[in-house]
C-alpha cells in the first residue's frame, strides 16, 4: 500500500500497462493529472481536437495491435471524442479513453461543481457512451483507479476488442489514498476463452473434405487475431480463393495466387467468384450490409462456416450451417491439423483454372485512360513507388473505395480505415497515430478533400509534435460519393455536394507549416510523393481529379451481389 | 413465431447496470415486455427477470446481447412447463354500494386474493399469479367501477435444485 493523488495513481497506473504514449487535449478537469504526466516518461501529444485524439489512439492501436490510449476534458472535450470512440467501436478497436470529469457528490462541500448539478463543463459522458463503448466506468473514490485502470486495459484489448472509457471526477485526482495495484483482474461476467466446439469443428473438415469450390472471406478478426500466416496456410492447403471485407485487406498478401480481392458493394472479381463457392469460410467477420448486399442473395448455393470469437455475431445477420465460436487463429490451427490428416486428393483443376482466371481479369483492372490524371492511376502508381510495408490510412467516401481496390496492401495492419461507421475526417489522424506506432515506416493518409477538411486541424500537431505524414489528397471538389449516388439514382439531380475550389490545399498545408504540392501529371506525383517520403515534416499532396469519376464496381443499395453493376 | 419468452439472468449489483441493460435492448431494436429486479442471496448480485415478445431468432440474440455485457454474469431462458412463474397485482376498486363491495370481495376469493387496504368507499385486493390469472382478475373487476392498477411484471425461477451461478 502507498499513499498518492488519484492523478499520481492514473500515471503510476498506465506506466504499469506499459503506455509510452497518450493522445489528448487538456483541460480544466485533467489538469492534475497533467500535472503529474509532465514528471513522467509518457510523451503526451497534443492533438487540435479531441476527436483527432481518439482517432489517433485508434490508428496507434490498428498499427501495433497494442491498446491506444487517449484523454480528454470533461463536457465538450469529452462529447468530441464520442465520433472517435464509436469509430474504434465499431471496427473493434482497442483503445482506452480517459475523461476529467466535475466533482462526485457530496454532502460536505458547499459547492454545485459536482455531478448532477449541472456543473460547468458537466456531461453525462458515461450515459453518452454506454452503446458505443465496450465497457465504461466512473471513479467514485480514489482508492478504485489502480483496479478501474487495470480493468479498462484488460477489456479493452482482450477477446473482441473495444474500446472502454474511463471518467475521472476531478476531485478523485486530487484526493490522496492508500492504493493497491492488483497484477490481474478477475471478472465474473467477462468470458474471454471460448474453444472452439469439436463437433462443429468436424462438420467444418467434413464439408471442407468434400469442398468442390471451396473459397474464404476473412475480415478484420484475422488482423486482430495476428491469424494471417494460418490463414494462407490453410488457403494454400486447400486452394481456396480468399476473398476479403474492407475490415479484412491485408489479411492475405493481395499478390498471393489466392488472394481475389475485396467482396462488397465495391468489391470487383470477388463479388463473382464468391457466388460461385460451394463451401465458404466466413472467418473474423460480421457480416455486414455493405459486404453482403442483400442477405438473400449472399451466397444462396453454399454451405457456410462462421467462425468468429463473438458469439453474438452467429446467426445474427446470416444464418449459417456451421458455427465456430473461437480466436480465428485458433480455429484456423484447429482445422488445418485437421485437415492435413483427413483430405484426400481432389481434382481441383476446374476451380483452380477459375481463380487464375478471376485473379487475372482483376489484374486487368486497368485505370481508365482516357484522362491523364485519375484517381485509380494515381493510387496504382502510389503503389508502385512506395515501399512494401507502407501504411495506407484513407478518409471515407469514393477516395477510401479507390485505395481498397488499387492499393494492394501486402501485410496486416498496413491498411486501416474507418470500415464500419464510415467516419469521414478519419485518415489524417489515425496517419498520425500509425506514424507514432511505426516511426521508421511511411505512413500515407489516402483521402478526399471533403473528408480530409473534417480534422484538417491536426496537420498542426504533425508539424508541431514532428510526425511526419503525407496525405494524398484526391480532390474532386465534391462530395464525391454523394455525388455520384446523386447521379446513379437521383436521376443526377446533384445538390449540396459542391465544395468549391476552396481552400487552396497548397496554401492550407503551408499555413500549418506543413509542405503543400500541387500536382497536374502523374509525374509531377510521382515526384511529389518521393520527395514527401524523404521530408521530415508532413507534406500534403493536392491532386485535381474530375468531379465526374465514378467508383465501380458498384452493388446498389439493397440488391444482391449478382446485381453488381460493373460501369456506366 | 412470435411469442412471450421468460429471461432470466444475474447481474453485477451496481450503479449503472440496470441502465446498460435497457440500453442494449433500446439500441438493439428490443422491446421489454416487463421487467423486475431485486438481489439475491449474495447481495452483490441481482436478478433480472425480462419478458419480450419474439420470434427465436430474436430471444437467441438478445441472450447473446446481454451475455455479452461485462456487468451480465449468467442468462437463462425460463422453459415456461418448468418454472415457476408469477406476478403481482394490485387493484384499487371503487365499491360505493354494500352489494358492489360483496362482489369485488367475493372475487377476491375465488381468486385467492386479499383485501390489503379498506377504506369508506375503496378496496385494495392483492393478487398474485401467473400472467394469465392476473389479467383474468382484472378482466373481472373491471366491470367495476375501477381506479387504478399496479402491475409488478413477472419474476419467475427454475424448478428443480439450485442453479450454481458461481
Amino acid at each position: 500500500m502507498t499513499e498518492m493523488s488519484g492523478a499520481e495513481c492514473i500515471v503510476e497506473a498506465l506506466k504499469r500497462e506499459g503506455v509510452n504514449t497518450i493522445f489528448g487535449v487538456i483541460g480544466g478537469a485533467t489538469m492534475t493529472i497533467y500535472d503529474v504526466l509532465m514528471d513522467s516518461d509518457i510523451k503526451h501529444i497534443l492533438t487540435r481536437h479531441e476527436q483527432g485524439a481518439a482517432h489517433m489512439a485508434d490508428g496507434f492501436a490498428r498499427a501495433s495491435g497494442k491498446v491506444g490510449v487517449c484523454m480528454a476534458t470533461s463536457g465538450p472535450g469529452a462529447t468530441n471524442l464520442v465520433t472517435g470512440i464509436n469509430t474504434a467501436y465499431i471496427d473493434s478497436s482497442p483503445i482506452v479513453a480517459f475523461t476529467g470529469q466535475v466533482n462526485t457528490p457530496s454532502t460536505d462541500s458547499n459547492s454545485s461543481y459536482m455531478i448532477g448539478r449541472d456543473a460547468f463543463q458537466e456531461a453525462d459522458i458515461i450515459g453518452i457512451t454506454a452503446p458505443i463503448t465496450k465497457y465504461n466506468m466512473q471513479i467514485m473514490k480514489t482508492e478504485e483507479i489502480p483496479e478501474v485502470v487495470k480493468k479498462a486495459f484488460y477489456i479493452a484489448s482482450t477477446h473482441r476488442p473495444g474500446p472502454v472509457l474511463v471518467d475521472i471526477p476531478k476531485n478523485t485526482q486530487t484526493n490522496t489514498a492508500e492504493v493497491n495495484f492488483p497484477e490481474k483482474v478477475v471478472i465474473r461476467g467477462y468470458n474471454t476463452h471460448y474453444k472452439a466446439d469439436p463437433i462443429q469443428l468436424k462438420r467444418a473438415v467434413d464439408l471442407f473434405v468434400e469442398a468442390e469450390r471451396p473459397m474464404v472471406l476473412a475480415g478484420g478478426g484475422i488482423i486482430i487475431s495476428n491469424a494471417s500466416q494460418e490463414l494462407t496456410k490453410l488457403a494454400e492447403l486447400l486452394m481456396m480463393p480468399v476473398a476479403t471485407s474492407l475490415m479484412g485487406k491485408g489479411s492475405i498478401p493481395e499478390n498471393h495466387p489466392l488472394s481475389i480481392g475485396m467482396v462488397g458493394m465495391h468489391g470487383q472479381e470477388a463479388n463473382k467468384l464468391i457466388l460461385e463457392a460451394d463451401v465458404l469460410l466466413a472467418i473474423g467477420i460480421r457480416f455486414s450490409d455493405r459486404t453482403t448486399g442483400n442477405l438473400d442473395e449472399f451466397c444462396p448455393d453454399a454451405r457456410i462456416i462462421h467462425a468468429d470469437i463473438d458469439p453474438a455475431e452467429i446467426n445474427k445477420n446470416i444464418h449459417v450451417d456451421v458455427p465456430i465460436v473461437a480466436d480465428a487463429k485458433e480455429s484456423l490451427q484447429a482445422l488445418y491439423s485437421e485437415l492435413t490428416s483427413r483430405l484426400h486428393k481432389r481434382d481441383k483443376s476446374v476451380w483452380s483454372k477459375r481463380i487464375k482466371e478471376a485473379r487475372d481479369l482483376l489484374g486487368s483492372y486497368s485505370p481508365p485512360e482516357k484522362r491523364s490524371i485519375n484517381p485509380q492511376r494515381i493510387i496504382s502508381e502510389l503503389r508502385r513507388i512506395v515501399p512494401y510495408n507502407t501504411i495506407v490510412t484513407t478518409g471515407v467516401g469514393q477516395q477510401q473505395m479507390w485505395a481498397a481496390q488499387y492499393f494492394k496492401t501486402y501485410l496486416p495492419r498496413t491498411f486501416m480505415s474507418s470500415g464500419g461507421l464510415g467516419t469521414m475526417g478519419y485518415g489524417l489522424p489515425a496517419a498520425i497515430g500509425a506514424k507514432v506506432a511505426k516511426p521508421d515506416v511511411t505512413v500515407i493518409d489516402i483521402d478526399g478533400d471533403g473528408s480530409f477538411r473534417m480534422t484538417e486541424q491536426e496537420l498542426a500537431c504533425s508539424v508541431m509534435e514532428e510526425i511526419p505524414v503525407i496525405a494524398v489528397i484526391l480532390n474532386n471538389r465534391t462530395l464525391g460519393m454523394v455525388a455520384q449516388w446523386q447521379r446513379l439514382f437521383f436521376n443526377r439531380r446533384l445538390t449540396e455536394v459542391d465544395l468549391g475550389y476552396i481552400p487552396n490545399f497548397t496554401k492550407l498545408a503551408e499555413a500549418y507549416g506543413a509542405k503543400g504540392v500541387q500536382v497536374e501529371s502523374m509525374k509531377g506525383f510521382s515526384d511529389a510523393v518521393k520527395r514527401a517520403m524523404k521530408s521530415d515534416v508532413t507534406t500534403v499532396i493536392d491532386v485535381a481529379i474530375s468531379p465526374e469519376e465514378n467508383v465501380f464496381p458498384m452493388i446498389p443499395a439493397g440488391k444482391g451481389l449478382k446485381d453488381t453493376l460493373w460501369g456506366l | 413465431m412470435e411469442r412471450s419468452h421468460i429471461i432470466s439472468f444475474l447481474v453485477e449489483n451496481k450503479p449503472g447496470v440496470l441502465f446498460n441493460v435497457s440500453n442494449m435492448f433500446r439500441k438493439r431494436s428490443f422491446n421489454i415486455e416487463s421487467i423486475t429486479v431485486g438481489t439475491i442471496e449474495q447481495t452483490d448480485i441481482s436478478r433480472m427477470t425480462i419478458t419480450v415478445k419474439g420470434d427465436n431468432k430474436t430471444v437467441d440474440q438478445i441472450v447473446k446481447q446481454l451475455n455479452k455485457l461485462i456487468d451480465v454474469i449468467d442468462v437463462s431462458i425460463l422453459d415456461r412447463a418448468n418454472s415457476v412463474v408469477r406476478e403481482m397485482v394490485l387493484v384499487k376498486v371503487c365499491t360505493k354500494s354494500l352489494e358492489d363491495r360483496t362482489e369485488v370481495i367475493h372475487y377476491a376469493n375465488i381468486f385467492r386474493g386479499n383485501i390489503i387496504d379498506v377504506s369508506p368507499d375503496s378496496l385494495i385486493i392483492e393478487v398474485t399469479g401467473d400472467s394469465n390469472k392476473i389479467d383474468a382478475f382484472i378482466d373481472l373487476v373491471r366491470n367495476c367501477d375501477l381506479n387504478e392498477i399496479a402491475r409488478t411484471g413477472i419474476t419467475a425461477l427454475s424448478r428443480g435444485p439450485i442453479n450454481n451461478h458461481d
